[in-house]
């Protein structure tokens, strides 16, 4: 009988032990998930008393659970827009807490360092370039042994962040592309397949020989794809790395309410899609230890939660954003 | 004598008025929370679909064009596409599904080895959705890819096989949906076979008629119907499948007729669009859902009618 009772008297005082001071509870975005739950892991390592529980499941959903109010902070690729803002029950404020860039990735044997130019890119994801060996994309890569092969276009078919960054950057540089397809989480492009999530879309490309698609830079850099330099505004050709990102950010001016996208950075070395992710959080907290510890967890997401952005395949936010985040951060209660 | 009679009453009495009472209770409250449940799924998926069904009304359904940003719903290539691949499936897994119900239902095999043969091809049914996806994206696609660029170099001219070959199209989809609903075809084709009386077969075997003749001629007519319900209930299944679709198809809403261009289903896109949905989107979202439950709605009562009048019409002769 006592055999039987000792693992059951631990268990019930394992029950009974106090749970943790703190439970905060996020979700959103899928793009920053890695990151932020990095943030929950490394912060409970420093803090035990505060646990933060981030689910990533969707950038819309966030934003919908945020105004639901069945969550202490949401996340959004897509910002909030100000009627969403305003349907906030206990307001709402937006902090950029990481950013990202979106990457051409490619399956073309051989073929090391493709040069796309602005023309050739939106071409290509309007159907109007449909071979490899296309003139616009041939000019721009001289030596390059591009093959005779038809380009096959991998999209998302999920709605999703990443699609909105790259087609508003798509819209942003051929007038065509806006007219014909626009902007949007989901959008109907005129070619191509769709694959559902970013890991869709990188089995596409790694499946077919010929395809290109677009996906998040983390996700190319893990799966060894090759990716696509493209050229900015000043007409230079800028492959994605976390300098050529940095660049795109510290290119833009942080606006009032901390709402922009660098979609057509003007610096010569900016990689041209890229994008803040943001933390939407409350203007108000009822629970006063709730708000400290989410502004004591936010604020370590900002200064050092920042050092895991590299090795995750993120871009580390410039010091004037951080600044202006961290502002906006002291004005909730 | 009284007192024992009456003792014995007492509990009998008790026991068989008051238990099966209460269970009658429990078994028709269940029953119709069942009911209740399917009117509160419409009933809810209406009033969510009411700001699209007003705005676009029938033209929804005749429309080529899904651009959610910009306001644009037309559900005609998904309504298609989920035409086409229940087609495909269905005309694929219908031989051999038969096949197999015949096979099992006559004694070629000793009985045991017919169980296991059965119990195999009910297991079909065991696999999740996701893992048919996956074996999908590594096995058919490769494949499907490959026929289709020979095909499509050849035979390019045919609409139905027109390039460029995708490997994520509506004949990939249509191959692994075949897959998923021959346990369907055969389950419910081989008991509709195995009802067939005895005393039919006999009398054509009097009549001097081969094993050939008595099943091509008297025992698969008489299970006519029951095959008719298998393939109806297939039809629902694979009208209705969301995710090996999603990941197999390749979520396009072009308008095609060629088998190895990617195309779209109504369960694939609700899948793929409800997540990051809102305002008209989730609206127009839910009037296709709404189609779709009507679709596989309908469908289902036409395969439980057609079983229904099996079952009557084969009552009489047994």
């Amino acid at each position: 009988m006592k055999k039987f009772l000792l693992p059951l008297a631990a268990f019930t005082a394992a029950l009974a032990a106090p749970l943790p001071a703190q439970q905060l509870s996020g979700a959103g975005a899928t793009f920053p998930a890695p990151i932020y739950q990095r943030w929950a892991v490394e912060y409970n390592k420093q803090i035990p008393g505060i646990q933060v529980n981030y689910q990533s499941v969707g950038s819309g959903a966030g934003v919908k659970n945020f105004l639901q109010g069945v969550v202490d902070f949401g996340a959004s690729d897509a910002a909030m827009t100000d009627e969403e803002m305003a349907k906030s029950p206990r307001g709402a404020v937006l902090v950029p807490a990481t950013a990202g860039s979106v990457v051409l990735a490619y399956n073309l044997e051989g073929v090391a360092g493709l040069k796309l130019t602005r023309a050739a890119l939106a071409g290509i994801f309007l159907g109007k370039i449909n071979k490899w060996n296309d003139p616009a994309i041939v000019a721009a890569n001289p030596g390059v042994p591009l093959p005779a092969k038809p380009i096959n276009v991998a999209y998302r078919s999920d709605g999703s962040g990443t699609t909105f960054v790259f087609t508003q950057h798509l819209a942003a540089i051929s007038p065509e592309f806006d007219e014909e397809v626009g902007f949007d989480k989901s959008v109907t492009f005129p070619v191509g397949v769709g694959g559902k999530g970013n890991e869709g879309v990188t089995a596409l490309i790694k499946q077919t020989p010929g395809t290109i698609g677009y996906v998040e830079f983390g996700y190319a850099q893990q799966n060894k794809l090759s990716v696509a330099a493209l050229e900015n505004k000043s007409g230079s050709f800028v492959p994605p790395t976390p300098e050529s990102g940095a660049a795109a950010l510290a290119s833009v001016e942080m606006p009032e309410n901390l709402r922009v996208w660098p979609i057509d950075p003007e610096a010569p070395e900016a990689y041209p899609i890229t994008t803040f992710s943001w933390l939407l959080l409350y203007k108000k907290y009822d629970d006063a230890a709730k708000l400290k510890a989410l502004k004591d967890f936010v604020t370590y997401g900002l200064t050092e939660g920042q050092s895991f952005a590299v090795e995750l395949g993120y871009i580390p936010l410039p010091e004037a954003v951080v600044a202006k985040a961290n502002a906006a951060l002291s004005s909730i209660e | 004598m009284a007192t024992e009679k009456a003792s014995a009453d007492g509990i009998n009495g008790a026991v068989s008025r008051r238990a099966p009472d209460i269970f009658r209770w429990v078994t028709a409250l269940a029953a119709i929370a069942s009911a209740f449940i399917l009117g509160w799924i419409f009933w809810e998926v209406f009033q969510e679909a009411k700001p699209a069904l007003e705005k676009y009304g029938l033209g929804f359904l005749t429309g080529s064009s899904w651009q959610p940003n910009r306001d644009r719903y037309g559900v005609l290539p998904f309504l298609v596409g989920t035409g086409a691949t229940a087609i495909i499936a269905l005309l694929l897994a219908l031989p051999p599904g038969l096949a197999i119900a015949i096979f099992l239902s006559e004694d070629f095999l000793p009985r045991p080895a017919r169980e296991f043969v059965r119990f195999v091809v009910e297991l079909l049914a065991a696999i999740p959705s996701v893992v048919y996806g996956l074996w999908g994206i590594f096995v058919v696609i490769p494949l499907i890819q490959s026929l289709g660029n020979w095909t499509t170099e050849r035979f390019g001219h045919i609409p139905l096989l027109s390039g460029p070959a995708y490997g994520n199209s509506l004949l990939t989809a249509g191959v692994v949906l075949a897959l998923m609903v021959l346990p369907t075809i055969t389950a419910i084709s081989r008991s509709s076979l195995v009802a067939v009386p005895r005393t039919l077969r006999e009398g054509a075997y009097a009549l001097g008629a081969t094993r050939w003749e008595a099943i091509f001629g008297v025992i698969l007519p008489t299970a006519a119907p029951g095959v008719v319900a298998a393939t109806i209930l297939a039809l629902g299944r694979a009208m209705g499948e969301t995710m090996a679709v999603a990941m197999l198809i390749g979520n396009s809403s072009r308008l095609s007729w060629s088998l190895f261009a990617p195309s779209g289903t109504l369960a694939s896109l609700l899948a793929n669009q409800f997540g990051e949905a809102s305002g008209m989107q989730v609206a127009a979202l839910m009037y296709a859902a709404l189609v779709l439950v009507a679709l596989t709605l309908t469908v289902n009562f036409a395969g439980e009618a057609v079983l229904r009048y099996t079952e009557r019409r084969t009552a009489g002769i047994r």
